[in-house]
């Protein structure tokens, strides 16, 4: 029960984060088409930015510098790399983007060099918040679901109750349409990468002192996110957030679980290619993915 | 006789739009039919309909008598039934030589196959340059299709479509965007090319369906309206009321 | 013979000859090996571009084809004990790329586009997380070893030495090139090209291009083997890495670098790749980033590749534009050599002050600290003085290049 418990937290926890990274990506993708593949280097770039910052002024000033910070490198790289590249086609686009989450590893490798920095948790978040079943429930995943929360929610009434928000909705199925109305597209996408780049950035700046910072970490958590968004379906934020969950809680409770499902081969063993397995089902059962609207 | 296509109560909906609303069609074989009406009357749609390009929400289509709705485009075009676009739809990367070829090789039975070079099949490579010849474009045969002009494209794309010898032929606004001159040179051609097929034709030229069409029929907002020779059409009021307008008086 | 077959023929003679005398002309220690590996990126290149530049399916995990192909090859190396000739090991890979390539093609063919490029990163994914789940076949962290000297001693040929190996490879290069190219001109290469350009259209002419696709994935996945069999060969020692997302990365670098509108791209592009990772690995650390770097002005700058380059200075040299073109690089040099100088300086500093790398940083026979601000300021002001020469310049012999590009256009007047 113990166990069971803190697994559901964790997964909720570790959902939610999933689903910070996977709401932009999909943002990102709807509105324009491309699926980012740097999008876990933003969430990279965003942890390791919170690492600097905290370490030099403090966390809580981190938590609105670094996303700024990222968001505005993302909003550059979309208006002097991607637009070009877009002028090319799909096939340079998707390159463009898979080009560029090498390099941002590269670079971080070449400025903090190739093993894990020391980001913390900050003293005032770390320590148990309660016991539930004789676990303990650390503090700071409590901050982490409260940020993430937070965040999608003003996300959420961004993007329904303001005019700014209408226009990203129109524009992201009627783009052309909104252009001969008079907006200025390029700009909404610019805005709306930048935005998804800095929402995967906040996500780095809580969730590279829960988790570890180094350069791999976007190569390991990219492909998630990919899966996420394809499972969840291409294009719908709603599917996202189910998925994320989903994924979420399966990863986490099937790295703790210890049973022998085949031969010698356990349970956690297997962990590491369930969200592989669960993607190439959907792929293969409901291409789509569970909520999905767009065939691209 | 069986009609060459036979469509019963074809209806689409997009979703709660209603678009072609119980579409009954007869076209015999051999027969030159234009399909007329006002834009936006579900032409372009009725087609992708009838080439699967898209599933029938209700309804039937039936080529030579057997039942197509629902099979998958390609299963239709070897079955006879080709078309054109209305958008120029090619293989742009490839000469025109190399169109007009890909769209003879199913036909002739050559498949999927790879251990054989394309350049060596000689029934192939003599029916390409022979649709080459008929549809003017032999001097532009290495070119690359997407550096043609406009009525070499709209001709190259009429070649394609009946490259592969399908006895069904729809063309989807053949002439659109063309001047008098380039009109009238696409008409004489699709006359040529089309010669002892059946051929639906969706137009707005009004010149070329009145020239060109045995019979014609009237697309209004999903539905037939009227259905008759080119005569029989222009005298009618509806028609006139719904389509022609003060050009039918004229 | 018409004048374009003669042509031909010359250049694959040209081709085969090249391969025989390259370890003649390169002796020196390491470059066998380095031939070896060329040749081996080479074939697996290729067999990308059936996929990237005929049939327009990017993928993202062709590596799997390629490190089943070398596993399969080196167990068929260990248990064969020396019954099966080496000189056909290669076929083994071949085939288990075949085999698979139609199981996993099956599955992914199904989408094109984005969709294929996501399931073929899923399906990449989920076969090298299988690698950890079984480590019999995978060999785990160490890998699995073989020794290729062990075969079947035809005509006292061990495979020993590395240039019997050498000549191996070069000996399945070449004919994987010859019937790799031969199958692009076969009525299903000719339809893969047809449905990248318009998968409608061709569904319009009686094919179904999802078969159509599944074949390719099909195909190149035997080729893929090969290749993985031949690397299995000649590094004796085959590991997870092989079937990583980091190879399926590689190759499609080199694919797409060499440029995957023409048939020989591939093959520039696995000659430069592989040179990289080897000549400019020894000169710096940092060469990942400058290799992430090519890539990303490959993409904005020259999105035809190399071999795109290549064809516009022989179009330029037809149409006699080579002066005219020739005086925009030159004036054009200068400031672009000294832009990039900054940048590497940039770079190298970085790597240094990072603490990654032991020793001085040295440039121009001098030392410079990265770890203080004079160096740092010096190299930022250098690059961005280059920067606006470079702009001023470009102003100055834009007209000149418009000259050029209106004449290639027109087709040349002398």
């Amino acid at each position: 029960m113990q166990l069971f418990a803190t697994s559901l937290l964790n997964g909720v926890t570790y959902g939610l984060l999933l689903f910070m990274l996977s709401a932009g990506l999909t943002l990102i993708f709807s509105m324009m088409g491309v699926l980012n593949f740097a999008h876990a280097s933003f969430y990279m770039l965003g942890a390791y930015f919170g690492y600097v910052v905290s370490t030099r002024i403090g966390f809580y000033p981190a938590l609105v510098v670094a996303p700024l910070l990222v968001g505005a490198i993302g909003a550059l790289v979309e208006r002097y790399g991607l637009r070009r590249a877009h002028a090319s086609g799909h096939v340079p686009e998707l390159l463009f983007t898979f080009g560029l989450a090498f390099v941002i590893e590269e670079a971080v490798r070449l400025v903090w060099g190739s093993l894990p920095v020391p980001y913390k948790v900050p003293a005032s978040l770390d320590g148990p918040l309660f016991t539930l079943y004789s676990a303990t429930f650390p503090t700071y995943k409590a901050f982490m679901m409260g940020v993430s929360v937070a965040m999608l929610v003003a996300l959420y009434a961004g993007l329904t109750r303001t005019r700014a928000g209408l226009v990203i909705r129109a524009a992201l199925s009627r783009p052309d349409m909104v252009e001969a109305l008079g907006h200025n597209v390029p700009k909404v996408f610019m805005l709306v990468f930048g935005g998804g780049a800095a929402l995967a950035g906040l996500a780095g700046v809580i969730g590279g002192n829960a988790f570890v910072t180094e350069p791999a970490m976007a190569e390991a958590l990219g492909p998630i996110v990919f899966v996420v968004v394809v499972v969840g379906g291409l294009g719908s934020l709603a599917g996202a957030f189910v998925a994320s969950l989903f994924i979420g809680i399966v990863q986490t409770f099937a790295v703790a679980i210890d049973y022998s499902i085949v031969g010698r081969i356990s349970v956690s063993q297997v962990a590491p290619v369930l969200p592989y397995l669960i993607m190439v089902a959907i792929l293969i059962v409901r291409p789509r993915g569970l909520l999905g609207t767009r065939e691209s | 006789m069986t009609a060459a296509l036979e469509l019963t109560g074809v209806e689409k909906r997009f979703g709660a739009t209603e678009i072609v609303r119980g579409v009954d069609l007869r076209v015999a074989k051999g027969e030159r039919h234009a399909l007329i009406g006002p834009n936006g009357a579900g032409k372009s749609v009725l087609f992708s309909l009838i080439s699967a390009r898209f599933p029938v929400t209700a309804g039937r289509i039936a080529l030579h008598g057997e039942e197509i709705q629902g099979k998958r485009p390609h299963d239709v075009n070897r079955r006879g039934l080709s078309r054109s676009f209305q958008v120029t739809n090619l293989f742009h990367r490839l000469s025109v030589f190399e169109n007009v070829r890909c769209a003879v090789l199913w036909s002739l039975g050559y498949r999927y196959s790879f251990w054989r070079s394309a350049d060596k099949l000689r029934d192939a490579n003599e029916r390409a340059r022979e649709i080459l010849d008929r549809i003017g474009l032999a001097h532009r045969a290495e070119v690359s299709a997407g550096i043609l002009s406009y009525a070499e494209q709209r001709a190259l794309e009429i070649g394609v479509t009946i490259a592969g010898g399908a006895d069904v032929i729809l063309l989807d606004e053949p002439t659109a965007g063309m001047s008098r001159t380039e009109t009238e040179q696409a008409v004489e051609l699709i006359r040529r090319v089309t010669e002892g097929r059946t051929l639906l034709i969706v137009e707005h030229d009004m010149s070329v369906v009145f020239g060109l069409a045995d019979r014609v029929s009237v697309l209004v907002y999903g539905r037939i309206v009227a259905s008759g020779t080119p005569d029989e059409i222009r005298a009618d009021v509806k028609v006139r009321e719904a389509y022609l307008g003060a050009a039918a008086h004229a | 013979m018409t004048r374009g077959s003669r042509e031909r023929l010359v250049l694959w003679a040209a081709y085969a000859a090249v391969l025989v005398v390259a370890p003649i002309v390169f002796s020196k220690g390491f470059a066998l090996t380095l031939l070896c590996q060329m040749g081996i990126v080479m074939i697996f290149a290729l067999s990308y571009n059936m996929l990237l530049g005929q049939t327009g399916l990017l993928s993202f995990g062709h590596a799997v084809y390629y490190g089943l192909g070398a596993l399969f090859t080196i167990h068929a190396l260990n248990l064969g004990h020396g019954k099966l000739p080496v000189t056909l090991m290669p076929l083994v890979g071949g085939i288990s790329g075949l085999f698979f390539g139609i199981i996993l093609g099956y599955v992914t063919t199904r989408r094109a586009g984005t969709t294929f490029a996501m399931i073929s990163l899923g399906v990449g994914e989920m076969v090298a997380a299988c690698s950890l789940m079984f480590p019999g076949f995978f060999g785990g962290e160490a890998g699995v070893s073989g020794n290729r000297s062990t075969g079947s001693h035809l005509f006292g040929l061990t495979f020993g030495p590395q240039i019997q190996m050498y000549y191996l490879v070069a000996a399945w290069l070449l004919l994987c090139t010859v019937a790799m190219h031969a199958l692009s001109r076969t009525p299903l290469g000719r339809m893969a090209n047809a449905v990248r350009d318009n998968p409608e259209r061709a569904q319009f002419v009686g094919y179904d291009p999802q078969r159509v696709r599944f074949m390719m994935v099909a195909l190149s996945g035997f080729f893929a083997g090969v290749a993985g069999g031949l690397a299995a060969l000649n590094y004796e020692i085959v590991t997870a890495e092989s079937l990583s997302a980091r190879t399926s990365g590689l190759v499609l670098l080199a694919t797409y670098l060499g440029g995957m509108g023409f048939f020989f791209g591939p093959l520039i592009g696995a000659i430069v790749v592989t040179l990289m990772q080897t000549l400019l690995a020894m000169v710096t650390k940092a060469w990942p980033f400058y290799f992430g770097a090519v890539f990303l002005a490959t993409v904005l700058f020259v999105p035809g590749g190399l071999a795109s380059v290549a064809m516009l200075h022989k179009r330029l040299w037809d149409t006699g534009q080579v002066r005219r073109a020739g005086v925009v690089y030159a004036a054009m040099a200068l400031p672009v050599g000294l832009a990039l100088c900054a940048v590497i300086a940039l770079v190298e500093m970085a790597y240094h002050a990072s603490g990654d790398v032991e020793g001085p940083l040295r440039i121009l026979g001098r030392e410079l600290d990265a770890n203080s601000w004079g160096p740092w300021i010096g190299v930022l002001l250098v690059l961005a003085a280059a920067s606006l020469a470079c702009r001023w310049t470009w102003r100055r012999v834009a007209p000149r290049w418009h000259e050029v590009a209106q004449a290639l256009a027109a087709g040349g007047a002398r």
